[in-house]
């Protein structure tokens, strides 16, 4: 029932606090999001593939023993065995059950390439609102930079920064996202331009709102489709680009990922001892991940930002 | 198009190139790794002799005057020596160009004339049969590690099907010339430059697609209609050409991606090029050549962009460069 609805029935109108408005608009816009995103249907498929992927890495326990994982340990263990009733994909050069190095995999892979992505996101929002709301002479630095970094070509930077600054986790997450802010922080400058001059944006300033109010009240949540759909976006490169660097030899350091499972294909010499089973499930998994995280990104762009619809 | 227009774009690009020598120079002079140490290792090297080298790759001075000096031999067009070789990496680079110019450029080629071919048809009929089957093969391959890809073909074609070489640029034992030699060469670039045209169609049909959609709702379309052109003709003079720049502008954006796209397959089928160059000096921690191979494809995307933006204002005077 909305508010118009119950003012005809009841004649004493309920007052209503301004929180109690704002939860009530808050909840009515996310069923019409979610009623919105139940249409784009490639959205939903990629949406429940995501959803048994990453349930999959969350129950990597359950399905392979981490011990699986380690060379060391598996010594005892058929080498290249062919996919089997006892090894479902088969077993790699060490004797480890490829199954084990997927979904342990999993669990490196999805981390690299969520996280990457929101620290991308966090780099590129900082910038593109920054930009967009000052203007001025830190807009042209910013923008310099942001031009700087869209057209630097990406892995071989990425290569050049990993061998530089080492293999460990949390350096390539940094690495992948310092590669890849640039994109979302043009969008996110384009739109912050167009919030500034809205009348509201401007009224708020003329009754004396910091800038500090403005940009977390006002422009943030204009610009967070934006946002939200350009994360989603840039998980698929995260993903990509850790499989590039971990296949040219410079994956994360220890442990084991998608990329590097594909890169033991080529170092274990698969392809002409025709172990198709080292890259074949890998490559359709990443592949397939990818896949779907651009359909949910794509599918969110359509619902949060319904002008690109029209174009 | 205006010379101030022009101006302002060569200023955009210098001050990227000047990032990109800045960013380049400082991140391989802060290596926590010794090169000579790494150059040196499991041979028996004189105390004397590494600082002769430290000497000669100026690894002794302080790091201002190392990047001064680096930015005065650039100028010269000097990059320093390679680690693994002792040779200029100027030259080294230079006898590898041939190699990836052939392969990136035939791929380029292919992706983007298949690309909008696919493209302008799905975007004339949005949601057809067609669409329905390019796009999706379009987003498929898009999604696809490079990687992946060519050990797939690799498998395929050269082990079970025997129909191609594993890898090089030309079979060491065979004694071919002139023409002869031209379709060995071609021979082998066959899987490599699959894997990069296939991995690429997919930017150039979705940009093109949305760019004929676009277009076939403007008003141009129907006045054409309305002085008797027929609808092939329409397609094809009218909405064809309108669309096309959109993906021809791709073209220039691609260059940094297809390079390194090239790393990864020129290594998988060992293609003697810029590519294989950048994982071997990675494998050799061989600085002065992944600073160079670095800088010289940065370069490469630069003068790239540059030149589609100028050329873009050029063709299509609705842009006005901002």
């Amino acid at each position: 029932m909305t508010a118009a609805e119950r003012h005809d029935t009841a004649p004493v109108p309920e007052i209503r606090s301004a929180r109690s408005v704002r939860r009530e608009r808050r909840r009515r816009s996310r069923r019409e999001f979610a009623a919105e995103y139940r249409r784009q249907r490639a959205g939903v498929i990629g949406l429940v593939i995501l959803v048994v992927f990453i349930a999959l890495a969350l129950l990597a326990p359950v399905i392979a023993d981490y011990d699986d994982t380690l060379a060391t340990e598996t010594v005892d263990n058929p080498e290249r065995q062919p996919p089997s009733g006892e090894y479902l994909l088969g077993t790699d050069d060490k004797g480890r059950p490829i199954i084990a190095l997927l979904v342990w995999g999993a669990r490196t892979s999805l981390t690299i390439g969520l996280v990457a992505a929101f620290l991308s996101i966090v780099i590129g929002a900082a910038v593109g609102i920054s930009s967009g709301y000052f203007g001025g002479w830190p807009d042209t630095v910013l923008s310099r930079l942001e031009e700087a970094f869209l057209v630097i070509p990406q892995i071989p930077l990425a290569i050049v920064m990993v061998s530089v600054m080492g293999r460990d986790l949390r350096t390539i997450i940094l690495v992948i996202a310092i590669t890849s802010w640039a994109g979302s922080a043009r969008l996110i400058r384009a739109q912050t331009l167009t919030v500034k001059t809205r009348m509201y944006v401007e009224r708020a300033r003329a009754l004396g709102a910091s800038r500090w109010h403005v940009i977390t009240r006002h422009v943030l949540p204009n610009v967070m489709p934006i946002i939200i759909a350009n994360l989603t976006l840039t998980v698929p490169i995260a993903i990509l680009t850790e499989a590039t660097l971990s296949f040219l030899g410079i994956g994360p350091f220890g442990g084991v990922s998608w990329g590097k499972t594909l890169e033991l294909a080529r170092s274990a010499n698969a392809v002409r001892l025709g172990n198709w089973w080292f890259f074949l499930p890998v490559g359709l998994i990443i592949t397939t991940v990818v896949l779907s995280f651009t359909m949910v990104g794509n599918a969110l762009d359509r619902v949060l930002n319904p002008k690109l619809r029209e174009r | 198009m205006t010379l101030r227009t022009v101006v302002r774009r060569l200023v955009a690009a210098a001050i990227t190139l000047l990032v990109t020598v800045a960013l380049n120079f400082y991140l391989l002079r802060v290596v926590p790794a010794d090169p000579v140490a790494t150059m040196t290792r499991g041979r028996k090297v004189t105390a004397a002799k590494r600082d002769e080298m430290r000497e000669r790759f100026g690894l002794d001075e302080s790091t201002v005057v190392q990047f001064w000096k680096y930015l005065r031999e650039l100028a010269r067009g000097n990059l320093g020596y390679s680690f693994q070789t002792g040779q200029p990496v100027t030259s080294e680079i230079w006898d590898r160009v041939p190699a990836t110019l052939s392969l990136v450029g035939i791929s380029t080629v292919l992706a983007a004339t298949l690309g909008i071919w696919l493209g302008a048809r799905s975007g004339w009929k949005p949601n057809g049969w067609f669409d329905r089957l390019a796009t999706s093969g379009s987003m498929f391959f898009y999604s696809t590690s490079d990687a992946f890809f060519g050990l797939v073909l690799l498998y395929v074609f050269t082990q079970k099907l025997q129909w191609f070489p594993t890898g090089g640029i030309i079979d060491p034992r065979s004694d071919n010339t002139g023409i002869m030699k031209l379709f060995e060469q071609l021979h082998h670039m066959t899987l490599p430059a699959t894997v990069l045209t296939i991995g690429y169609v997919g930017g150039y049909s979705l940009v093109m697609r949305a760019s004929m959609i676009e277009t076939s709702r403007e008003d141009f379309l129907q006045l054409a209609r309305a002085k008797g052109a027929r609808e092939e003709e329409v397609r094809r003079r009218h909405a064809f050409r309108n669309a096309l720049l959109p993906s021809i502008a791709l073209i220039a954006l691609n260059v940094g991606f297809v390079l390194g796209g090239a790393i990864v397959v020129e290594t998988l089928f060992t293609w003697p090029g810029l590519g294989l160059a950048f994982s071997r000096a990675l494998g050799a921690n061989d600085y002065p050549m992944l600073q160079g191979l670095f800088l010289v494809s940065s370069f490469a995307v630069i003068v790239a962009n540059l030149i589609a933006d100028v050329a873009y204002t050029r063709f299509d005077p609705r842009v006005e460069i901002a």
